[in-house]
């Protein structure tokens, strides 16, 4: 158990009359590298900029190091922000951007030179000191915004967004890159993004937030592996989400069938969502499935196809590296720990059903995202 | 059609220019009839640069303008950057009041003005108030709009993120300002103090009404000419005036072009690296 750094007591933000944040309590250590994952207007952003000190929470405190810093201002605060757009100074070149937090808090030339030299380095921009910023790349604004928060050698790196505008490509580099940095300067990283993707690869913790609320906290693997609500499974990656009833502990019924899972310490009879991860669920004859149904779409996604198979009238969707070809009549075996049960919440209802598949369901996706950034 | 336009646009210019053309031309003819160019010379230009009580009225233009556009360009920076924190509606409101002023016919100020300036004085037992500093305070009136109307729109358009990014390198709000937000609206600000300088340099209409006699800048002392015959040595001043104001307009307007292909080229570059910024 790693020593805890910043501490969130009780946030709520309110602008207006619209409730931002929704007491947000949240502990995050020394030296890890956290990802606030949400979609738009959840109030991830809101929650790093509390932590900068660009805004005050409307109550609720903020804790460094276990001193109150609620009230300090952002030039008091140990730690550096790296914007969503870079916001990097226009007016100065590379150098002196990277430079320009040095020179604020006064050190020696000398000192200046060595350490915006190393970052320099570090960035990979060696030879680009003297670059008017509006000449430069996207990928390479970024690396200059990321070495102009750096050299102050902060406690606590915040990245707001950091990738949102570079291409895919150079987005899979930047995240290597940057949990490689994470971990050679060994300080703590508070990231926030709406890619789970960027969020599973490459954080130690992440929290998934909706509507100004926490909704789970864990890592990587846990929230895949066991999301807390129907929200958490659709948001973390394709589930199919179905009404079960929890008979007895390791017993739950659905589509009229009772399955044995490995969840346990819910009310006898309690009405309860159940995930099936798509990727978990294996076809087999029709004879030999627990559930059968009949094959009403396929497309092929490379590594896998992506097979609709409507049971009953409900539609999952499992991916498969084999291929079974529209109208089939196929069977399906679900193993114990295949099966996910979660408690029923707000969210129950609203994700995880396929009905309304078509093939562009990853460019609904996509517009979610690009609206993300705007 | 197009030879049309092409004869109105030549017409405009014309109509636009003519008087100064013969201004100019004026100033360089030995003969005093405007109608009759006689000889060229710069004998005019030598007879004015040895008229002191002249050079003195030039001077004591100079002086307000440079003054009042120090001032209103400082106090109206300030003005727009609180404007600009304000809600929507408190700003709405402030930046209709202080257009108000710049429609608002000049000999209404000025009579406006006076009034305020003989009440003030009337206050302080004064029947003398009227001179530099009353001068001063009212070119800095009616420069104060134009100053916030140059420097808010850079404001709107700048990254609000960058004075937070200062901020997050260790720079105290006003630190913040002078390192980064001054440098990112100065062509607004330079926009509006050279039309400050030149409203203030050509203002006739209110000065006259707010100045006294021991200082008279120059239009206020010139329309007191237009009663006799002008000395043709006024062409001569007249046409480095022009001068002066055509040169302070072509760098505003280098300045503005040089400024905006710069924001161009960082957004194209930001465009390149994929995705909107």
């Amino acid at each position: 158990m790693a020593a805890e750094l910043i501490r969130l007591k009780d946030l709520v933000m309110e602008f207006g009359n619209e409730r931002v944040l929704d007491s947000i309590n949240l502990t995050i250590e020394d030296k890890k590298f956290l990802t606030l994952l949400g979609p738009s207007g959840c109030g991830k952003t809101t929650t790093l900029r509390i932590i900068a000190g660009f805004q005050k929470p409307t109550s609720g405190e903020v804790f460094f190091d276990g001193q109150p810093i609620t009230d300090l201002p952002p030039y008091k605060r140990q730690v550096n922000t790296v914007f969503q757009n870079y916001a990097l100074f226009p007016h100065l070149d590379v150098y002196d951007n990277i430079a320009f937090g040095l020179r604020i808090s006064k050190l020696p030339e000398k000192e200046i030179d060595r350490r915006v030299g190393e970052m320099l380095a570090s960035v990979s921009l060696k030879g680009f000191e003297n670059r008017p910023i509006t000449s430069l790349s996207g990928g390479q604004q970024q690396r200059v915004a990321i070495a102009r928060a750096l050299v102050n050698r902060p406690k606590v790196l915040l990245l707001d967004e950091p990738l949102g505008a570079l291409d895919l490509r150079l987005r899979m580099d930047m995240q290597n890159e940057l949990k490689q940095i994470q971990q050679e300067v060994g300080i703590t990283f508070v990231y926030v993004t709406h890619d789970q993707e960027e969020a599973l690869s490459m954080s130690d913790t992440v929290v998934v937030m909706d509507a100004g609320k926490i909704l789970q906290i864990g890592t990587p693997e846990d929230i895949y592996n066991e999301p807390a609500n129907a929200f958490v499974a659709d948001f973390i990656g394709e589930s199919n989400i179905l009404d079960g009833i929890m008979l007895e502990d390791y017993k739950v019924k659905m589509f009229g069938q009772v399955f044995t899972c490995v969840d346990k310490g819910f009310e006898r009879n309690e009405p309860v969502d159940v995930v099936i991860r798509p990727e978990d669920i294996d076809i087999v004859a029709a004879d030999a499935g627990h559930l059968c149904g009949t094959v009403t779409n396929v497309i092929f996604k490379g590594v896998h196809y992506d097979t609709i198979v409507d049971f009953k009238g409900f539609k999952w969707l499992i991916q498969t590296t084999d291929y079974y070809p529209v109208d089939s009549y196929i069977g399906i075996q679900l193993n114990p720990d295949d099966i996910h049960v979660m408690k029923r919440s707000e969210y129950s209802g609203l994700y995880g059903d396929y009905s309304t598949f078509s093939d562009e369901y990853d460019d609904i996706t996509n517009a979610d995202e690009s609206a993300d950034e705007e | 059609m197009r030879k049309a336009s092409k004869v109105i646009t030549v017409l405009v210019f014309i109509f636009l220019y003519f008087p100064i053309i013969i201004l100019a031309v004026a100033s360089f003819s030995s003969g005093t009839d405007i109608a009759v160019f006689k000889e060229f010379t710069f004998s005019r230009y030598a007879e004015l640069f040895k008229d002191a009580a002249l050079l003195r009225l030039v001077r004591n233009s100079a002086i307000i303008a440079i003054v009042s556009t120090i001032v209103a360009t400082g106090l109206g920076t300030a003005a727009a950057v609180g404007i600009h924190r304000m809600g929507k509606k408190m700003r709405g409101l402030v930046m209709g009041m202080t257009n108000i002023p710049i429609t608002n016919p000049d000999i209404v100020t000025g009579v406006s003005l006076a009034l305020m300036f003989a009440f003030v004085g009337t206050i302080l037992r004064s029947n003398a108030i009227l001179g530099f500093w009353t001068l001063l305070i009212a070119h800095v009136t009616f420069n104060l709009p134009y100053v916030i109307l140059n420097v808010m729109p850079r404001i709107a358009q700048m990254d609000p993120n960058l004075t937070d990014a200062a901020m997050d390198l260790g720079c105290t709000p006003a630190k913040a300002f002078f390192k980064v937000t001054l440098h990112e609206i100065m062509p607004g600000v330079i926009a509006g103090a050279l039309m400050s300088f030149t409203m203030s340099l050509d203002d006739f209409v209110i000065s006259y009404f707010v100045t006294g006699f021991e200082f008279v800048t120059l239009p206020v002392e010139i329309y007191n000419y237009t009663k006799k015959p002008i000395h043709p040595k006024v062409y001569a001043l007249f046409t480095l005036l022009f001068l002066v104001i055509l040169i302070l307009m072509i760098v505003m307007n280098i300045l503005q072009s040089r400024s905006e292909s710069r924001r161009e080229k960082m957004h194209i570059r930001a465009k390149a690296a994929g995705g909107e910024v």
